[in-house]
């Protein structure tokens, strides 16, 4: 589709308006009567699409020719109550993977990371993983319960929830499997497909270790928290209780707003660092606990088989990863020079400390610019300038992170864990360059 | 330092990092009230592995095939083994030493579907969830009867137990005990807290790395398309547009059949570049006669060029006295679009 690749690209400006085997045709034969009067109308089309005098050869009509909306009355204010994305944005939107599931309500759709900026996701691409659906929740109806080891079971209206002490934090929210196509090899072509069960919020809520000492949790015995939603599946999880204490909050805001329903309006449970699924949307309750409950989600899904046939129970922690998100697989370089290589990196152990940036599969490495601010369990954006001069390339990227963890290359991850475990593929991720800039999802090995 | 000291140091350090655990602040305790029995009852329905949460109740094997086929089936099989909507419960390949063993053999065979069977070590998580969430369009509307007489089906579908086989809360334990996977899962890793401990570590050679450079696995070139066009799913007018991946089509073809498909929609992107938004509005007289108007005026393609000139050139009397201003600025799409819209209303 050179048209499109071409777009918005300065053109040079001949007689463009001339179709060309009307130019042919006339420098071969010269002009007739017949081909006068289609050279008439032609100009006169062009004419009237040209209000602004006629364009010399190196001038650009985008500039010369005043274009409608600098010439017209703009629209009104509240045309969009709620403000929505310019028309021309259309592309940029959550989507599916075809085949990857055959119910839409127990499924997925992925954030278009390939053309998103820094380091916060907008609410309406957050990615979806709903497990029976989701749905709309009167918040004057909802309300979340605490029970279990705890001094009084208690009961909290949104109004009381939102009358607490709370906090507003940027996390980042990525789902065990992101990724997990992609363990045996080469399964999609963008991004999207491959990393877009990732996304970061600033989330506002109540944190959970306020209102369990609200309850008066029992210290000595509790370990675990059950945390349960308000949905058809009642969805639960266990979640690490010492960890919880720390940081994790009882969330209703998402970037300013309420949470979007498809996220958990009005209320869900934030554990940063943790992987998505422990994040209960649609909250209801918080059970306080001394043994694991071996939920579905843990037991037969979530669950990371290894190479020995045992699986993994409880895998909880997002480890560090990074990925470069443009250029990325499905696009294209249209010429050679400067490109500005970027993604994002991001570690469920604590902050992004170094990204490094490599154009030659891994055989040598150079730093990348951290943009900021670095926060714990937040996305970090990246930036390495590099000049591409027309040959094959291999781009990846590698996140160390403030425990000195170093993101593993996909051979390193799969020695230890093999092909089978669908989730926490943290491994880095390869684009190849080609020589005609086409950039694709490729596996070194 | 004493150990006590130690203690000390950490429970001030953990106050200065979590403060809310420590102290609330003075009137808090106004939010929240005392949770009911009877609300915590409707509620904390979870059972444990340790069957704590477990409603008393039987059903045998026969019971739960009638809910079964009646209630599951449409989804998951009449023999839990259907692969149409979810991954199969069960595909009777549980050998008789897996359930001696408690470790599904098969797991470490790479050609083997896995089933939740399989997988799942706990028959309380069988039976919390069915109660929970099942059936798919009707959540919760079981019995623990049912829930009983269910769960004993899928065992027996799974060779755990014989056809006479009745499930209760009485020998749950011992049913638990046979389950073909309950050694399989194992908690040594470093993923259940934050401070956990890594199973694998990437190199941070920087110069000259001995890496294999090969490719070794690719998209092919008849996949590149199964995720729809992707020259579609990228911003189009920016710096890396995307691969055209979909069968070439006649650009003429498309732009024609997409414009009678929508010459009934209002073409609104056109007709705010345009201008015509300005003055016109879809119902009702603005400055200038509502579109609503326009389109039962001028009904049907005979009024394509009347009303084309119309918004090229102007015109005045038609509607009132106020004049229609010539808009040149209506680029030529746009004005395609909007005169189809225009006469595209019922005769």
């Amino acid at each position: 589709m050179a048209s499109d690749a071409e777009q918005g690209q300065l053109q040079p400006a001949p007689e463009s308006f001339l179709p060309k085997d009307l130019v042919e045709d006339i420098s071969r034969d010269g002009i007739n009567a017949g081909r006068r009067s289609l050279l008439q109308g032609a100009f006169a089309a062009a004419t009237a699409s040209m209000v602004a005098p006629a364009l010399m050869a190196d001038d650009d009509p985008d500039i010369v020719n005043l274009p409608s909306w600098t010439r017209s009355l703009g629209k009104p204010v509240v045309a969009n109550p709620y403000g929505q994305p310019s028309p021309f944005e259309a592309n940029i939107v959550r989507r599916q993977s075809p085949g990857l599931t055959r119910t839409d309500q127990s499924s997925v759709s992925f954030t278009p990371l390939q053309n998103l900026f820094g380091m916060i996701t907008p609410s309406g691409l957050h990615f979806e993983r709903h497990h029976q659906g989701w749905v709309d929740i009167d918040p004057r109806r909802h309300r979340l319960m605490i029970n279990g080891l705890v001094e009084t079971p208690l009961v909290f209206t949104m109004e009381e929830l939102l009358r607490m002490p709370s906090v507003s934090r940027i996390h980042f929210l990525e789902c065990g499997a992101n990724t997990g196509l992609e363990w045996g090899n080469v399964a999609v072509p963008t991004v999207q497909y491959s990393h877009g069960m990732l996304s970061a919020s600033e989330f506002t809520g109540v944190p959970v270790s306020l209102l369990l000492e609200r309850a008066g949790f029992d210290r000595k015995r509790a370990t675990v928290l059950l945390a349960e939603g308000a949905d058809g599946s009642s969805m639960t999880r266990t979640i690490n209780l010492e960890n919880a204490l720390d940081d994790a909050l009882v969330a209703y805001g998402q970037n300013g707003e309420m949470l979007r329903p498809e996220n958990g309006y009005p209320l869900r449970l934030v554990v940063p660092g943790v992987q998505g699924v422990s994040w209960v949307k649609w909250l209801r309750r918080l059970e306080v606990g001394d043994a694991p409950w071996a939920t579905k989600d843990e037991v037969a899904h979530y669950v990371d088989l290894m190479p020995d046939g045992t699986h993994r129970q409880y895998t909880s922690i997002q480890e560090a990863k990074s990925v470069i998100t443009a250029p990325s697989g499905g696009q294209k370089l249209l010429k050679q020079g400067y490109y500005d290589i970027t993604g994002l990196a991001w570690s469920g152990r604590g902050n992004v400390e170094k990204v490094e940036v490599s154009v030659d599969g891994g055989r040598n490495w150079r730093a990348a610019r951290l943009e900021g601010p670095i926060l714990p369990k937040a996305l970090t954006r990246f930036h390495c300038d590099w000049v591409w001069q027309g040959e094959e390339a291999m781009l990846q990227s590698r996140v160390t992170d403030s425990t000195g963890y170093i993101q593993p290359s996909r051979a390193e991850l799969v020695q230890v864990r093999g092909t089978r475990s669908i989730y926490h593929n943290n491994a880095m991720q390869t684009w190849r360059v080609g020589a005609d800039g086409e950039v694709h999802n490729v596996q070194l090995g | 330092m004493s150990s006590w000291a130690k203690a000390l140091v950490l429970w001030l350090c953990a106050m200065v990092m979590t403060p809310w655990t420590l102290a609330l602040p003075e009137g808090l305790d106004d939010l929240g009230r005392p949770a009911t029995e009877g609300e915590v009852a409707a509620w904390d329905i979870d059972v444990r592995p340790d069957f704590v949460g477990l409603p008393p109740g039987s059903g045998d094997v026969w019971a739960g095939e009638e809910i079964w086929l009646a209630q599951c089936a449409s989804c998951h099989g009449d023999f839990g083994d259907s692969n149409e909507i979810f991954a199969p419960l069960v595909l009777g390949n549980i050998t008789e030493d897996d359930i001696a063993t408690g470790r599904v053999a098969s797991l470490t065979d790479p050609g083997v579907t896995r089933t939740t069977l399989m997988k799942v070590p706990t028959l309380s998580t069988l039976w919390d969830y069915i109660y929970r969430a099942m059936p798919w369009n009707a959540p919760k509307s079981l019995s623990p009867d049912e829930v009983y007489g269910l769960v004993a089906y899928l065992l027996n579908l799974g060779y755990v137990v014989d056809d006479d086989f009745v499930l209760s809360d009485t020998n749950m334990a011992e049913t638990q005990a046979r389950m073909p996977n309950r050694n399989g899962m194992s908690l040594d890793h470093g993923l259940w807290s934050v401070s956990g401990v890594p199973d694998v570590s990437g190199s941070a050679c920087t110069t000259d790395c001995n890496v294999l450079v090969n490719v070794a696995s690719s998209l092919p070139a008849y996949a590149m398309n199964a995720h729809g066009n992707l020259a579609e799913q990228v911003r189009d007018w920016g710096p890396y547009p995307g691969l055209w991946t979909e069968p070439a089509a006649e650009p003429e073809q498309v732009a024609a059949a997409s414009a009678a498909v929508e010459a009934a929609v209002a073409p609104e992107a056109a007709l705010t570049a345009g201008g015509c938004s300005g003055c016109h509005q879809m119902a009702g007289q603005l400055v200038g006669p509502g579109f609503a108007a326009i389109r039962a005026k001028y009904a049907g393609q005979e009024h394509a060029a009347y009303v084309r000139d119309k918004i090229v050139n102007g015109g005045a009397g038609v509607w009132g006295s106020m004049p229609m201003p010539p808009m040149p600025a209506v680029d030529e799409e746009a004005l395609q679009q909007i005169v189809a819209w225009l006469t595209s209303g019922e005769e």
